[in-house]
């Protein structure tokens, strides 16, 4: 992919995709691109779409990683929520922000790496070594939070949710630079390959001479440590932490993102730009159907449509039937047939 | 020796009865037929979903869209029972037409564009649920005199427990659903799909009839565990059943159904669910312990049949192969 042909060609259909839902974002609300500066921070639909979309696009971050290695995290949602727990829980107990912080991404670590062990060293389908989590992980943040929901009034937490570094909101900041910082840890080292390796064929990356277990848990790790940060994002703006509603099927849309990113739930090669754009797809979905003005109660049925929609389109059955219909339509050009086979795999 | 494959059901069926005998050492009178009845009657929508999922987890499959179905089908009851004059069984009857037409179209789309179950039966999942939303938003009253007539068929056992219509009914569905998985050829070719795709395609097993039909089943028994929801409840809710596809897989897993699909008994869901009631049950008697206690002990429950499953495979390649340094299962 990335390597050997244009990045570009990659993430094509992701950004055309995206063109068309912003195109539709433009026809319902014409000022959908206006950007204004009020009160040292930037105001507009556009980033709108960047600051809601952060707690799926962090998610998805994690989740490629772990989608590339055959895998599939089910527990974000409920990490986030104990993490959020937690946050709120230690700036209530009067600490400071950063030990907050501090305190709910090792909760995450500590979610990652259970999740980890599970899959690398027990060896338990990831499905089911994540239903575990996502099953008992609200009851643990409703443990932690004693039923309640814990609300918080510490400035630097709510920062990292609702506050701005050099007016772009904070969410954004935190996704961007992590999206950049692991794709460049995972592409300018071997680190990349490795996971796909084990992704294609575990047995073969194992006599090649990966050490699988370790990459897996620390694959784990960071998906546990991504879904922290989102976590403490969604509690920071919302002023409290909700052990029953934070993160609620925000697992669902992580794996939509990733999905949607072109990137095969069968593992194998992964592009974290390309699940990036996929979550700005769905939220810039959102967004159309709250700006059409819509009622919200179309809102499910229409996102059901058009991740089918996407789904179908990206299908390997109907990759391989547009394959044969230009394979006898005469014109077998072998860069076009090229692409068309990448699609299919 | 006990074979390894149904050592799962006798580790559920046991863990049930020293579970059951725990709480009745600490609270005699979980032991009375009150108690019975109503594990029964509080948890039938769900045994009667789990039946559906206990046929897709065996073909190796998953199935989402089980709580937002009965959330539909609840709905669906509701708004058609205030707004025509249609009867309530010509509902039943809608229903179960609509929601196992709907499993059977995700089972067409699994198959036919071979797409994942997972994201197939999520799509369905919002589908549904909105589906839900669009009829109405609001929580319908059900008022109708056969509604009252149904909710009011019990049998009173002679020490006051009141069996009711939808135990029965969830009791039948597992019969029903015993017989399908072990005696039919449809029950065999979905054990086949469940030990290997590739394996049951050359050994014949028809595997576009087959994905169709498991879907089918689980779509329409989620409609008829909403229709049982809904006499329980007499009041449709899209906001209802929600996250009630979790609970049937966990009933599923603790029942001693591998999810990776092949293994596994519909007997072994119920004696699930029965325990997942039972731990509620638990929780109730104490009044001490909160309820979110509920989800700690069925994810420790689910942690304990995975590890138990695993080890169970584990023996079993062991013994199939002693060679030193042999390729784990995977």
């Amino acid at each position: 992919m990335a390597a050997s042909h244009s990045p570009l060609r990659r993430l094509a259909p992701q950004l055309v995709i995206l063109a068309a839902v912003l195109a539709l974002n433009l026809a319902v609300f014409p000022d959908f691109f206006r950007i204004e500066f009020q009160n040292g921070r930037l105001f507009g639909g556009v980033v709108d779409v960047l600051n809601r979309g952060a707690p799926t696009a962090i998610l998805a971050i994690g989740m490629t990683l772990v989608i590339a290695t055959k895998g599939i995290d089910l527990s974000v949602g409920a990490v986030m929520a104990i993490a959020g727990a937690c946050a709120a829980k230690i700036v209530a107990d009067g600490h400071g922000w950063g030990t907050a912080l501090a305190g709910a991404l090792a909760a995450g670590a500590a979610c990652g790496i259970w999740n980890g062990v599970l899959v690398a060293w027990l060896r338990i389908q990831p499905i089911v070594a994540t239903l575990v989590l996502m099953v008992a992980g609200r009851g643990i943040a409703q443990l932690v939070t004693e039923g309640t929901i814990l609300t918080f009034l510490n400035e630097g937490l709510i920062h990292l949710g609702a506050g701005t570094i050099l007016g772009i909101p904070t969410p954004v900041v935190i996704w961007i630079a992590l999206g950049a910082g692991v794709t460049w840890a995972v592409r300018k080292t071997a680190l990349g390959l490795l996971i796909e390796a084990i992704g294609i064929n575990a047995a073969a990356s194992r006599l090649a001479g990966i050490n699988a277990r370790v990459l897996l848990t620390c694959v784990y790790l960071v998906s546990g440590l991504c879904a922290a940060l989102a976590g403490v994002i969604v509690a920071a703006d919302i002023k409290g932490a909700d052990a029953n509603n934070a993160g609620l099927w925000m697992e669902l849309d992580a794996i939509l993102a990733v999905v949607i990113g072109g990137n095969s739930l069968l593992g194998g090669r992964f592009s974290i730009t390309a699940s990036l754009l996929g979550a700005l797809i769905i939220q810039s979905v959102n967004s159309a159907i709250l700006l059409s003005g819509m009622p919200p109660e179309f809102n499910l049925v229409i996102k059901a449509v058009l991740i089918l929609a996407i789904l179908v389109i990206q299908s390997p059955r109907i990759g391989h039937w547009l394959y044969i219909l230009r394979a006898s339509g005469g014109d077998p050009a072998p860069r076009r047939a090229k692409t068309v086979k990448e699609t299919a795999r | 020796m006990i074979r390894s494959t149904s050592l799962p059901l006798i580790v559920t069926l046991a863990t049930f009865v020293i579970a059951y005998a725990l709480c009745a050492s600490a609270y005699p009178a979980m032991l009375s037929s009150r108690v019975v009845a109503n594990l029964l009657t509080d948890n039938a929508f769900l045994g009667i979903a789990a039946v559906g999922m206990t046929f897709v987890i065996l073909s190796g499959g998953i199935d989402l869209s089980v709580g937002s179905v009965i959330a539909f089908s609840g709905v669906f009851l509701a708004v058609i029972l205030r707004d025509t004059g249609i009867h309530p069984l010509a509902a039943f009857a809608l229903v179960l037409a609509i929601t196992t037409a709907f499993g059977a179209a995700m089972g067409g789309i699994i198959h036919y564009l071979e797409m994942p179950p997972f994201i197939v039966t999520l799509a369905g999942m919002f589908l549904a649920r909105g589906a839900a939303y669009v009829l109405s938003v609001d929580s319908v009253p059900i008022t109708h005199e056969f509604y009252d007539w149904l909710q009011d068929i019990y049998w009173k056992a002679p020490s006051g427990g009141r069996f009711r219509l939808t135990g029965a009914l969830m009791v039948l569905t597992f019969l029903a659903g015993i017989v399908l998985a072990h005696r039919t050829r449809f029950g065999q070719n979905v054990y086949a799909m469940g030990g290997g795709v590739q394996t049951a395609r050359l050994m014949g097993v028809p595997l576009g009839r087959t994905t169709i039909g498991i879907y089918a089943i689980s779509g329409g028994l989620s409609g008829l565990a909403g229709i049982v929801f809904s006499l329980y409840t007499s009041a449709g809710y899209s906001l209802a059943a929600v996250g009630v596809e979790l609970d049937a897989i966990a009933a599923v897993v603790i029942g001693g159904t591998l999810l990776t699909g092949g293994t596994g008994f519909v007997a072994g869901t119920f004696f699930g669910i029965l325990i997942m009631g039972l731990i509620q049950t638990y929780i109730v008697f104490d009044g001490t312990l909160s309820s979110w206690w509920t989800k700690i002990v069925i994810g420790a429950l689910l942690f304990t049949f995975i590890l138990l499953q695993k080890g169970l495979t584990w023996a079993t390649t062991l013994r199939r192969r002693p060679a030193p340094g042999s390729p784990m299962p995977s």
